[in-house]
């Protein structure tokens, strides 16, 4: 009952605000902020309630023998909670919408509650293809929320090239899908799970475990399917950034791995290192290029587009370890990082709101009056550095130490301090700039071109004089949660149950399948360590080098051939969605080919 | 098998048909091609050999009876309901840049770069 209820209030409410919406012409209320803080509400009850499993089949179609004819919701520790932060996101998002999104009807409340409803039945969602169907509608929401000034050139190109390109990762995610079900004859994971653990592995199942993944990290954003995510964040109302960048993204990872651990556990066991070494690499990869991208950006929301495709590959390599230790750390971490995003958009938001204006050139020195929200922000870039004691801190920590425990990936901490000190530095220079004006001016951008002038979604309402409390209150609380997250007690070792249990196959098809409760080894979880400590104090130096050397003007005096592979690589960011499929086809032939060689 | 070789060849023309689309409205033409290989693959995976399965609608046989899968079926009646909404959304769009920017070649997008 309280496991539908979760999804049933939100979009029942969503049809209510879409109904009333022609009768209540100009009204904005609170009627969507109450949805969605009842939805998180309930959510934080499951969270609670839920032991290890809590499995819910609805309409009591149970399952019989192996086979599960009805659908249910299986929630874990590490789904209840990601929804719970889905729904706590969506309250802070809706807050600010009521300031900063200028809307003539209910609609764009009615849009934004279903979005979060869908994102949270992805979380809970034990079967394959109600996952699809939510993934399609928190997709379909994103599209029409990410372009919702649709008088604007921008957000129109990059709701269009974010829906081509996220269609056709949902087309391939459906073919593997079907190929799935043509092998095993299920949709329940669990039972897909059990029906794949008996059988042979053959080509059929890595190439649909290959397109599903491929789907997934569309969303996720991993290189090379991320090309479609700055265009998307950076146009996206300022409540939709939030949570794009804070749950949207992570979700596609979330998914990858809840499908990976309970339908493909069995099949691939022993096959752990060449699947580590996969994703490892992809989340490597997907980290250097998106903190390079950051560093080169002027466009704030942009910058901060990237830093979140930055975060997912540090994410996937967390998650990508298959340890439960490493995905405790990625959890923590992912809720860590998406508090101070959150933070970081709004406070962006205030300055966007008052000057109209977003790139570091146009804004360089306009909000010195605003320095304590300076140095807001600074904080906040810092945190992205893992400054202890923030949850980005703690998550990171505890992936630093799963990954010291597997051969052949020690080099994994320090990646993560050099992808973390970039992101951070890349911020700070921004903050320095725009917030105290120090250093020259950020040279005017040949990407940029008449992007101020007129492309950018006018968040500006009357020029007020003085930054809007309804927008910089959210954001120092933001930052005051990440930091409480790092230190809450308790937390280490209720996460190190949730990810045990979120990586156990054989737990979680007995949960589903049978009713039955098996015990689950959780990891003991240390707190971060003197090298833990060390690496963040390595990230946080390496972050202010790198904004100083920023806001010194070093960048224009590197290397050419430097200069030259960085024009390259903004170059290939073209925007154009015919592109952006070229480079998703190509990524999904390459890691289909990849899975393939490995894995059979 | 000839059901799956039409799917994967359904899939492999129409992301080609996008990736060197020079018209909007063709783009979103060449994806509900490339949304239909899906139809294809799910119905052939319900498929009887030779014809042996009936329509599964048990009004008037006997239980027992062979029928297709129609869970196939049902999913693939959701699945198109949900691209069509895609595709009405992706249309709508296309007009509104038509209307706006007065172009509707793909490659003249890029207010957004680098």
């Amino acid at each position: 009952m309280l496991t539908s209820l979760v999804v049933l209030v939100p979009i029942l409410s969503a049809t209510a605000l879409a109904a009333a919406s022609p009768f209540l012409p100009g009204r904005r209320g609170i009627s969507a902020v109450a949805a969605v803080a009842g939805c998180a509400g309930l959510t934080a009850i499951l969270l609670a309630r839920t032991g290890t499993y809590t499995v819910t089949w609805f309409a009591g179609w149970h399952p019989r023998g192996d086979a599960a004819i009805g659908i249910a919701f299986a929630v874990d520790g590490i789904g209840a909670g990601l929804a719970l932060f889905v729904g706590a996101l969506g309250v802070v998002a809706l807050v600010l919408s009521a300031r900063l999104v200028q809307a003539e009807t209910l609609l764009f409340d009615a849009l934004a509650v279903l979005f979060v409803a869908a994102m949270v039945g992805f979380c809970l969602s034990g079967d394959i293809f109600n996952m699809f169907v939510f993934f399609e509608l928190m997709s379909v929401s994103a599209y029409i929320l990410v372009g919702y000034e649709v008088r604007q050139r921008a957000p129109l190109e990059g709701s269009l090239t974010f829906a081509v390109t996220n269609t056709v990762g949902s087309i391939l995610l459906l073919f593997g899908i079907g190929l799935l079900y043509n092998k095993t004859g299920a949709l329940n994971l669990a039972q897909i799970g059990r029906a794949l653990e008996h059988g042979p592995l053959d080509l059929g199942v890595v190439v649909a475990f290959a397109l599903i993944t491929v789907g997934l990290l569309v969303k996720a954003g991993v290189v090379p399917f991320h090309l479609w995510m700055a265009d998307a964040y950076a146009v996206a109302p300022t409540p939709i950034c939030i949570l794009l960048a804070g749950a949207f993204s992570e979700l596609g990872l979330y998914a990858v791995f809840r499908i990976l651990w309970t339908a493909f556990g069995g099949a691939f066991a022993g096959q752990e290192d060449a699947l580590r070494a996969v994703f490892v690499g992809a989340g490597a990869l997907t980290g250097v290029v998106g903190a390079a991208m950051c560093l080169l950006q002027h466009h704030l929301k942009r910058m901060l587009a990237f830093a979140t495709i930055a975060q997912v590959g540090m994410f996937l390599v967390g998650l990508g370890l298959l340890t439960a230790d490493g995905t405790a750390g990625a959890a923590v971490w992912v809720v860590g990082d998406g508090l101070v995003k959150a933070a970081l958009f709004a406070l962006v938001a205030v300055v966007q709101h008052r000057e109209g204006k977003v790139t570091e050139a146009a804004l360089h020195g306009r909000a010195r009056d605003l320095w304590p929200l300076g140095l807001a922000f600074a904080f906040g870039a810092l945190t992205i550095a893992s400054v202890p004691p923030t949850g980005s801190f703690l998550g990171r920590s505890i992936v630093e130490d799963a990954a010291l425990k597997l051969d052949g990936y020690r080099w994994v901490p320090a990646l993560l301090a050099v992808v973390t000190a970039v992101v951070g530095g890349a911020l700070l220079r921004a903050a320095a700039r725009v917030f105290a004006g120090w250093g020259q001016r950020a040279p005017d951008d040949p990407y940029a071109e008449d992007r101020d002038a007129q492309d950018e979604p006018d968040e500006r309402d009357g020029g007020a004089d003085r930054a809007d409390p309804f927008l910089w209150v959210p954001a120092v609380l933001l930052l005051g949660a990440a930091v409480v997250w790092g230190v809450l007690p308790g937390l280490r070792d209720s996460v190190a149950g949730a990810a045990a249990a979120f990586v156990d196959t054989d737990a979680y098809a007995a949960a589903v399948l049978d009713g039955a409760h098996h015990a689950v080894h959780a990891p003991t979880i240390h707190p971060p360590s003197i090298t833990g400590y060390l690496y963040a104090a390595g990230s946080v130096a390496g972050a202010l080098a790198i904004g100083a050397a920023g806001i010194a003007g070093l960048g224009g005096r590197l290397p050419r051939a430097v200069r030259a592979t960085a024009d390259g690589a903004r170059a290939l960011h073209s925007g154009r969605p015919t592109d952006y499929v070229a480079w998703l086809a190509a990524g999904a032939t390459a890691l289909t080919g990849v899975l393939a060689l490995v894995l059979t | 098998m000839l059901a799956y070789v039409v799917a994967v060849w359904l899939l492999v023309v129409g992301i080609v048909g996008i990736v060197t689309s020079r018209h909007l409205v063709h783009l979103v033409l060449c994806i509900t091609v490339t949304q239909s290989s899906t139809y294809v693959l799910l119905l052939a995976v319900g498929f009887r050999e030779n014809g042996t399965g009936r329509a599964p609608i048990f009004a008037d046989l006997p239980p027992g009876t062979p029928v297709v899968d129609p869970i196939v079926q049902a999913l693939t009646l959701t699945d198109v309901v949900v691209e069509a909404t895609v595709t009405a959304l992706l249309l709508a769009l296309t007009v509104q840049v038509a209307k706006r920017f007065g172009t509707v070649d793909p490659d003249e997008l890029g207010a957004l770069r680098g």
